[in-house]
């Protein structure tokens, strides 16, 4: 049989509550911490306990770490869920079970090896406390895994020992368990035909997720006011923001704070916060999810007219409505685009992993102040929550933060006369004030018709002078947001433009279609609004396949709306349906539209194979 | 909303405050509010109040909702800045103001459909971190600007304009914050300047959340007969029960009181607040006696009004969230950025 060697999925099949994502994080970590590249994508229900939850891994040598549903091997921890996962494993692929009862006999399978170990029996027999048998089942099932797949045990015994430093009693009981685990599979089976081998290719990365990554970036900018209100699968931005700024912004001989976190009655009141924090020259940032942005659309609104700088985090989920909480998604793209009532036009950024929403988070607050004007940073459940395989983030100390157009006191003390809405700069910016710096400086800042002077107006040209500039403002913001990320191969016939999340399922995809003779171009779009850049792709190709995940393309809506490329060219490859895309899907995707010749837009899931 | 620029005029008369500023230092824009409208009284107070408090124009945040009652921040203080911000959302950006920027003095304007229906929730959240700013409702009992609709303040069988008879019960404000945890509430009747301009005196030296509902007649949508919030019906009805006396930090005291009659509550800063206590048995620093009073009183459609509660010993948000004594917005982004140095050492965690 055909040893594979770094390049392989499994996956494994748990109870929520039980403690198996401490153990699953372990599995990935371990691997991690072998120096191969590894992904891990918690698929968990909106639950605390009881219902079915899978953890997904893949180790790849490459780097091609999107996620799969080629499992090779299954970790069946879930008698319920059972006959699902049995099912799930390719042909040839194996299935670890907890063997204390026998599996029925209709869930096996001919093409598949059944590898039991009688979990529960074995913790019953080591561990007399009840809660401890459960949890320490899970950590079992590590060490035998780790005996299957060849994982260094002394890299486990490792990160236990970090891990349980204090609390000697955990430590002992989950090397115990670890051991039960290693034992019992070298005692009855052969390492399986796919093996884990130390490579040099993690070194300079770290293993993180994007929530702590954003957090990070907002101390890093230097936000001191952070408004929330909870939300899945934003809430752990706030969570991360706080541990980092117990840590680095307490003052050591007082105790006192350099920062405030609200959390709000609802994300109204939020936005609002944020708002007001910011009319008084802090940054301060608000994180949240689709449900929650639709709460603030009122109050975007009168940030965007009144030309207050913020910062909006959105953690995208499955919508609409509560849809699925627990799950990814890229349906807030139109939405942030335009959120508010009126003509209302935002900046938003896309990172497509934690490193970029570490740096982009940074970049938003400089963009906010610059633009004076709301500004999005989505993510999503995948990016926010799953841990992923980066490079070490890095800080320039020579950073200095862009606070834009805001005036002191001198130089406001030396105008003879001072106006919020003009004159404006190149970028269609006017300079602001805050409130407490000087008498003259003194505005009424408002969400009512108000002319270049910042009175209030009801007079059509003083109107549309302000929302003429406003509209300046947002395009001259296109040189600003990220570029585009290209990349182009000799003879390319098609391509492929596509954002967030979605990167490492579409470049895996460009390579295997490369592979089989569909050779194209990739872009992945970073900021709106679009540049030039983006125009010229989508100029210099007949055919843009646009890959996004959410049911009605809303990228190549936005595409459509806001750039000169005809529609007819744009052809969609969507999947919506809550787990991250697969290479599988684009290329099954691009395949069969290039086969059939010109494809109507496509309102389809795509299956993948 | 409408703006209409004052002529500057200046009578040699006009006395200086302690900066060297008049009263019309402290005015704004001519006010575009109905003839006879309440609102025009209160801020008349809230000009004097500052006036006599000595505060410098341009350290005042006023900020308001939308509605009759959120244009009055146009026609005080053009000095200082203003935010007339979105429908019941004041004290959410009143919040956040106050999180970055706790040296400002907040004031707050709105009414009864602004606090009480729209923005309730945000006002009971505010109430609840004790956010430091001095919170007025304008209440009317009706919305204004669309022209008569009851508003959540409509006393039950009060009569609209057009006859109709209102069958909800209404919400007290005065009652909704002493239940919430406020630190200080108070009611008082535009009609009535010499109560309410001490009221709004000590309602800004207090530190932390000061509700002050004005009774604040309608003269276009609801003053007529069979209204509960007309100007004839508040003048017979009030019952002031409390008599509020500001006094300055170091300024002596000369009014004097019969004995047993007065009390005196230290605020922060020195000054105090003397009251005098017209129903002998109440006393506004035991919230439980309060709210039964009140209760009692609500039913025999009196209106209580004068400094209804007082806790000068409540934390309020930044004493509660411990920031640093600098206003958050004036720390130096090198206080803020923990470094390259500190992100090395953070990312070998993450291995």
């Amino acid at each position: 049989m055909k040893i594979k060697t770094n390049d392989f999925a499994f996956k494994l099949a748990n109870v929520n509550g039980t403690g198996s994502a401490s153990a699953n994080g372990l599995l990935m970590q371990a691997i991690f911490r072998m120096g191969i590249p590894v992904s891990g994508k918690n698929l968990f229900p909106s639950n605390i306990q009881g219902l079915p939850t899978w953890y997904e891994i893949r180790v790849n040598k490459d780097g091609r770490t999107a996620r799969t549903s080629e499992y090779d091997l299954m970790v069946a921890m879930n008698a319920e869920t059972y006959q699902a996962d049995i099912k799930e494993v390719r042909s040839g692929g194996f299935v670890l079970y907890d063997s204390t009862w026998p599996l029925p006999k209709q869930l096996m399978r001919e093409d598949v090896t059944f590898l039991g170990v009688p979990y529960a029996k074995l913790c019953a027999e080591a561990f007399a406390d009840s809660r401890e048998r459960t949890l320490m089942k899970n950590i079992t099932y590590v060490g035998t895994l780790a005996a299957l797949l060849s994982i260094d045990m002394e890299v486990i015994s490792g990160m236990l020992k970090e891990k349980f430093s204090r609390k000697p009693a955990l430590m002992e009981s989950n090397q115990k368990a670890i051991q039960l685990g290693h034992k019992y599979a070298r005692d009855h089976f052969e390492p399986l035909p796919m093996r884990l081998e130390k490579m040099e290719a993690t070194k300079d990365s770290i293993l993180i997720d994007g929530n702590t990554a954003t957090a990070l970036g907002a101390v890093y900018a230097g936000a001191t006011v952070a408004a929330w209100y909870p939300i899945t699968p934003s809430t752990s931005v706030l969570d991360a923001f706080k541990a980092f700024c117990e840590r680095y912004r307490v003052d050591k001989e007082t105790g006192k704070k350099k920062f405030a976190i609200i959390q709000a009655e609802d994300e109204l009141g939020a936005f609002g916060m944020v708002i007001g924090a910011s009319w008084n020259g802090a940054r301060s940032f608000t994180s949240t999810s689709g449900p929650g942005v639709s709460l603030m659309n009122e109050l975007i609104g009168l940030a965007y007219y009144a030309e207050i700088p913020t910062v909006l985090v959105d953690v995208q989920r499955v919508g609409p409505s509560t849809g699925m909480p627990t799950r990814t998604q890229q349906g807030d793209i139109l939405m942030c685009a335009y959120a508010s009532h009126g003509d209302t036009k935002h900046i938003c950024l896309y990172p497509a992993n934690p490193e970029e929403a570490f740096y982009f988070t940074v970049k938003s607050f400089d963009l906010a102040e610059r633009f004076q004007t709301p500004v999005f940073m989505l993510t999503d459940l995948d990016i926010g929550m799953n841990d992923w395989v980066v490079p070490r983030f890095k800080w320039d100390d020579s950073y200095r933060p862009d606070r834009g157009r805001v005036l002191t006191k001198d130089e406001i003390e030396k105008m003879p006369v001072y106006y919020r809405y003009s004159p404006e700069d190149e970028l269609g910016v006017a300079a602001r004030t805050l409130p407490g710096t000087h008498p003259k400086g003194a505005f009424f800042t408002r969400g009512s018709g108000h002319n270049k002077q910042g009175k209030y107006t009801e007079i059509p040209d003083e109107y549309a002078d302000v929302m003429d500039r406003l509209s300046r403002k947002h395009r001259a913001a296109r040189n600003f947001v990220p570029t585009p990320l290209i990349e182009r191969r000799a003879g390319a016939k098609f391509g492929v433009l596509t954002v967030g999340g979605c990167d490492l399922a579409v470049r895996e995809a460009m390579d295997l279609l490369a592979a089989e003779g569909y050779v194209g171009d990739f872009m992945r779009v970073r900021g709106f609004p679009f540049n030039e850049e983006v125009e010229d792709f989508l100029a210099h190709h007949d055919k843009v396949f646009v890959v996004e995940q959410n049911r009605d393309a809303q990228l190549r809506s936005l595409l459509v709306l806001e750039t000169r490329s005809p529609k007819e060219k744009l052809v969609s490859i969507l999947a919506y349906s809550g787990f991250p895309l697969q290479a599988a899907q684009v290329v099954h995707g691009v395949r069969s539209r290039l086969a059939i010749g010109p494809a109507a837009q496509n309102v389809q899931e795509e299956r993948g194979e | 909303m409408s703006y209409i620029k004052k002529p500057v005029a200046r009578h040699p008369s006009l006395k200086p405050n302690k900066l060297g500023l008049t009263i019309r230092d402290y005015e704004g824009s001519m006010s575009t509010l109905c003839a006879g409208c309440g609102h025009d009284s209160v801020t008349a107070a809230i000009i004097r109040a500052f006036y006599e408090l000595d505060e410098h124009p341009h350290r005042v945040a006023k900020l308001s909702g939308i509605g009759c009652s959120s244009k009055t921040p146009t026609y005080f203080i053009s000095g200082a800045h203003g935010f007339n911000s979105a429908h019941g959302r004041m004290a959410a950006i009143a919040t956040g103001a106050n999180a970055a920027n706790k040296s400002l003095h907040y004031i707050g304007v709105s009414g009864d459909g602004d606090s009480l229906s729209i923005g309730l929730g945000h006002l009971c959240h505010a109430i609840r971190r004790n956010l430091h700013m001095l919170y007025i409702i304008e209440n009317n009992g009706v919305y204004g600007l669309t022209k008569g609709q009851f508003s959540a303040s409509t006393d039950l069988g009060s009569k609209s304009k057009k006859g109709e008879t209102n069958t909800q019960p209404p919400i007290d404000p005065v009652l909704v914050a002493i239940s919430q945890g406020a630190s200080f509430v108070a009611r008082s009747f535009s009609g009535d300047k010499e109560q309410l301009v001490p009221l709004l005196k000590a309602g800004l030296k207090h530190k932390g959340f000061a509700l002050i509902d004005v009774i604040s007649p309608c003269v276009t949508f609801n003053d007529h007969e069979g209204s509960t919030k007309s100007y004839v019906h508040t003048r017979k009805h009030q019952l002031p029960i409390v008599e509020a006396d500001f006094v300055p930090h170091a300024e002596e005291i000369t009014v004097s009181y019969p004995e047993g009659t007065a009390r005196t509550v230290k605020m922060h800063d020195g000054s105090e607040v003397r009251f005098r206590k017209i129903a002998p048995d109440y006393d506004p620093t035991n919230r439980k006696a309060v709210l039964s009073y009140l209760e009692e009183q609500q039913l025999t459609g009196e209106i209580p009004t004068g400094l209804l509660f007082i806790d000068e010993d409540a934390v309020e948000m930044h004493q509660e969230a411990k920031t640093i004594d600098t206003p958050l917005c004036d720390v130096g982004f090198d206080e803020l950025c923990p470094g390259s140095a500190a992100l090395d050492k953070l990312m070998s965690g993450y291995r």
